[in-house]
């Protein structure tokens, strides 16, 4: 039932900027892919691309046996999308958008209600309240209700938590691993580099270009070099002074300690860290070797990249 | 801690919104040079307080002092002592960085001297002397977020409030721009920030975590670790904060 994937050297420019540039990759069938990156990295475009609201430059994009440019037709009965921006109609109702989405592809609320009852349930008891007075919570829920409603094989969501709290993050995650056993391939993009551990493959992009394309774990298993936590009593000035330790270390704030990549052996490291820290003048030295995160290995990939 | 100047002062604040009470009898602090995290789920009452410490919004009950003034009775005369920045709403993108600077400088009342020394000032902080007669909309991001923090700072305000200022933007730029608040702080500012990043909490010299229009917690990121036995902000996060939908 659900659809796979793949796109073949896709190139968009607007009048100022390269959006992306030549960017070719393949999505399994019911995959649940996310796109990570910052504003900017060419996610929004490149879903564009692929729900056929805009043309690439030039390459090719098919969703099974359909090609994007001249199936289009075909690639929006399948899809549902939906928008980073909310666009469902403010002056309706909750059922009032459903209803008329619902329509729009010759179905109705009752047909496919299995497949947004998880989502719609949450948003029920209001649903005689017009769309534009819900919290930004339960507008999201009501765009992938309406996004969902004609049982699409493929799923798109442009930056579907961008501004959401955490809490409301994490539910909405479970809520698309729930999506993803009906069947459905589903495409997401987030700037929240936690994220990506939630998702089968990645692709980590940045300015228009693929940074890298695997499984998350994967991608933290190639992560080079050795990675420590340092943490002292004193964290503020922490950053300078660990940046003079050795000549082009990198070291940077993270949460509650500053991480530093190295690429010697990693308990002499460790020691000489401490020793460098304690002549500094700090106390309670901790440095700790660990496995790093997404977010490290984005920092690494973006680095290579500006210094290449 | 205690003998640290205030610089706001919360006592028994409420706000109502017809029979709807977005912020329930709040108290708390914040410091001169403090970096002080306000936190909390969509929902919680968050832009609500924030609107009031800056004037823009009126209390129902209580008492709010900033930078020793009383914001019910003299909102026009907070506003000047602060600067306030955020995600949506900053600059003009068909302005150039140059025009932006000095509408706001003039905004606050500075002298055309007084403006052009500190757009020199930052620009030459953030190596953008070159970009001054670019437009706006022209320049990257990540460079428009510290040049809306800059902008922010340019009648050097006692207080600082960032209402999720590095949304959307790169790990890198990320960092870099809390490094300026590091040193807006360093130089005395406080700065009044809130962020859906839970890293950025661990920055803070002290976070409020909000739920449902009441304080649920206010400390050191780590004493709330230890009080609610959690390995990070995020943990604590997740426990504090409910959904109010």
């Amino acid at each position: 039932m659900s659809v796979s994937i793949n796109v073949k050297n896709i190139v968009k420019s607007y009048e100022k900027a390269d959006a992306l540039k030549d960017i070719s990759l393949s999505i399994q069938p019911n995959e649940l892919f996310g796109f990570i990156g910052p504003d900017g990295a060419g996610k929004t475009t490149l879903f564009r691309i692929l729900t056929s609201l805009i043309l690439a430059d030039s390459g090719t994009v098919n969703i099974d046996q359909w090609d994007v440019v001249n199936d289009y037709k075909e690639i929006r009965k399948i899809t549902g999308y939906m928008p980073g921006r909310f666009s469902l109609y403010m002056d309706l109702t909750v059922e009032e958008n459903l209803q008329f989405y619902a329509r729009l592809f010759k179905t109705n609320i009752k047909e496919n209600y299995d497949l947004i009852k998880d989502v719609y349930e949450q948003i029920a008891p209001f649903k005689n309240r017009r769309a534009g007075a819900l919290s930004g919570g339960m507008k999201q829920k009501l765009a992938l209700s309406c996004a969902l409603i004609h049982k699409p094989r493929l799923l798109i969501l442009d930056e579907p938590t961008t501004g959401v709290d955490a809490v409301s993050r994490k539910e909405f995650w479970e809520l698309l691993k729930k999506m993803q056993k009906k069947e459905i391939t589903i495409l997401v993009s987030t700037p929240y580099m936690d994220e990506a551990a939630l998702c089968d493959r990645v692709a980590l992009m940045q300015s228009g270009k693929l940074l890298s394309l695997n499984t998350p774990q994967q991608i933290v298993d190639d992560f080079e070099g050795n990675l420590f936590a340092v943490k002292t009593e004193k964290m503020h000035p922490l950053l300078n002074d660990l940046s003079s330790f050795e000549k082009g270390i990198r070291v940077y704030r993270f949460g509650e300690t500053l991480h530093l990549v190295s690429h010697t052996e990693p308990e002499k490291t460790k020691e000489k860290i401490k020793a460098f820290l304690t002549g500094k003048g700090y106390q309670d030295v901790s440095t700790e070797q660990i496995t790093p995160v997404i977010e490290d290995c984005f920092l690494a990939l973006m680095n290579n990249t500006t210094s290449s | 801690m205690s003998n640290r100047e205030k610089i706001i002062e919360v006592q028994n604040l409420v706000k109502k919104f017809g029979n709807f009470e977005a912020n329930k009898n709040l108290t708390f602090d914040v410091y001169r040079g403090e970096i002080f995290g306000f936190l909390g789920a969509n929902g919680a009452g968050k832009t609500t307080t924030i609107k009031i410490l800056c004037g823009l919004s009126k209390l129902t009950s209580g008492s709010v002092q900033v930078a020793g003034i009383n914001v019910n009775k003299h909102p026009e005369a907070v506003k000047k002592r602060i600067g306030y920045m955020s995600q949506f709403f900053s600059l003009y993108s068909d302005m150039t960085v140059k025009e932006n600077f000095r509408f706001y400088g003039g905004v606050y009342g500075l002298g055309k001297k007084e403006i052009r020394e500190r757009t020199l000032f930052f620009l030459d902080k953030l190596n953008m002397r070159s970009y001054e007669n670019m437009l706006l909309k022209n320049i990257p991001l990540g460079w428009k977020q510290k040049l809306a923090f800059s902008v922010a700072s340019i009648h050097k305000p006692d207080i600082i409030f960032l209402d999720e200022p590095t949304g959307g933007v790169d790990p890198i730029t990320r960092r870099q721009f809390w490094e300026m608040i590091y040193e807006a702080s360093d130089n005395g500012t406080t700065v009044f920030v809130t962020t859906h990043y839970m890293d950025e909490a661990e920055y803070c010299e002290r976070v409020c975590i909000m739920s449902e229009g009441e304080i649920k917690a206010l400390g050191r990121p780590r004493d709330l670790k230890n009080n609610y036995q959690a390995n990070n902000m995020n943990d604590v996060f997740l426990k504090i904060a409910r959904n109010v939908e």
